[in-house]
């Protein structure tokens, strides 16, 4: 289908574009790659009055490292994440989850922080921002605040993010080691996971392990290297899962228990 | 700032295959049908028309992408590169466009055009992809003609060639 009528604005700067939100608010959406949200307009699930593109606005396409954190802008796309030289030495968590985002064609326009914004339960991108503990930096004409991951993902496609507020960046915080693992299952690679579990070794004997698809958002927990693999029986059950096209609720729950000790035991198997 | 009002058609001109091209547009107007009805460039096919199918994948700048997860206006300025630019202007057929021909890639035909674009794209930043690799970038498509086989075939074959 066709996209209902919108205006359709390309602002100059990121400074205009909060500037634009901040007269439209709820009337408008934040266009950045739209590998979501394009699909959502051609199917008419989103009708805003007002369009904000901000896919090629220069200074937001940058991926910055600092106080021990990797900032990725809202215009960069996860292919250019995924080539970036330094993602498998700072984030190897990252690097092992984005190829499985969507399609190398729509990675390629699709953005990291446009897949934080839209916030579906089986998304990769979340899901490793969560278990990594990762900031949300927005930005309104009223103030600039940063959300913990965890308290910027409130549910399904839902988010603690503001009508007025644009996402000007996600920070991931620099991997203490390279001991990771990550595993989905889905119907055809690339698309959406049935579940996805993400696994790192901190310094230590700390683990911490991230789950997707199987709740309404990502779920992050930390554990002993030893208990690590036991966590999940109890775990399928406190998530529940969801019935949807793709899998049963009990389906989820199943696959968590028998691949959530898999991707642990990879993560430790891992060189330190 | 560029502003397209939702009760207004703007002029939107980029380069289309190496050649400028103009034309009025909704704001709501996708590349594809911009492409299809406005410049007649009916090369690019439209399937699902929510960025599933890959039968309307272009090149813009060079990157490989839904052409209806675009909108006409976004394309201003840019390059866009579709199948029409693959064959030579005397007819003959692209190394891969060929290599698709040998190897029974293509039956009806409908999903070649995107899947030529994103293997365009693909083997120019990996000229020697594995067949993993290959299927990879192919999930990115859907072809109920072929079952695949002869596409990757088609990519093994042209890759083995390239320097």
């Amino acid at each position: 289908m066709k996209p209902r009528r919108f205006d359709y604005v390309r602002p100059d700067s990121a400074d205009e574009a909060v500037a634009v939100l901040a007269e439209y608010g709820e009337d408008a959406s934040v266009l950045a790659g739209g590998q979501s949200l394009m699909a959502m307009l051609n199917l008419r699930l989103a009708e805003p009055a007002v369009l904000i593109d901000i896919a090629s606005l220069k200074e937001l396409d940058y991926i910055r490292v600092g106080d021990g954190k990797v900032e990725v802008g809202a215009a960069v796309t996860q292919n250019r994440l995924k080539d970036w030289p330094e993602l498998a030495g700072k984030l190897p968590l990252l690097a092992a989850a984005l190829p499985f985002v969507g399609h190398f064609q729509t990675r390629n326009k699709g953005t990291v922080c446009g897949s934080i914004a839209h916030a579906d339960p089986s998304s990769e991108i979340p899901l490793v921002l969560a278990t990594l503990g990762g900031e949300v930096v927005l930005r309104s004409h009223r103030d600039a605040r940063v959300l913990a991951a965890a308290d910027f993902q409130r549910g399904t496609l839902t988010t603690a993010r503001e009508p007025d507020e644009l996402i000007m960046a996600v920070r991931f915080p620099l991997q203490p080691t390279g001991r990771v693992a990550f595993r989905e299952v889905a119907r055809r690679h690339g698309d959406f996971a049935i579940i996805a579990v993400a696994a790192c070794v901190d310094d230590g004997d700390t683990v911490r392990i991230g789950i997707g698809g199987v709740a309404d958002r990502p779920a992050a927990r930390r554990a002993s290297a030893a208990a690590a693999k036991d966590i999940f029986e109890s775990l399928a059950f406190e998530l529940k899962g969801y019935d949807d096209l793709h899998a049963s609720a009990r389906l989820r729950r199943d696959l968590l228990r028998r691949i959530g000790p898999v991707v642990v035991e990879e993560a430790l198997r891992c060189a330190a | 700032m560029r502003r397209v009002n939702k009760d207004e058609r703007a002029r939107i001109s980029f380069t289309l295959n190496g050649r400028a091209v103009a034309g009025d547009a909704e704001s709501r107007m996708l590349l594809t049908d911009f492409l299809r009805y406005v410049v007649g460039a009916t090369g690019t096919h439209v399937g699902c028309e929510h960025g599933v199918c890959g039968c309307c994948t272009v090149l813009i700048d060079g990157a490989a992408v839904r052409g209806c997860l675009t909108l006409a206006v976004q394309a201003e300025g840019r390059a866009v590169t579709t199948v029409e630019a693959l064959a030579s202007p005397d007819g003959s057929l692209s190394a891969l466009q060929q290599a698709f021909q040998q190897h029974h890639a293509l039956q009806c035909g409908f999903c070649t055009p995107g899947i030529l674009m994103s293997f365009t794209d693909y083997l120019a930043r990996n000229p020697h992809p594995t067949e993993d690799e290959i299927r990879k970038v192919l999930s990115g498509h859907l072809c109920r003609c072929t079952g695949y086989a002869g596409i990757v075939a088609a990519v093994l074959a042209v890759s083995s060639n390239l320097p």
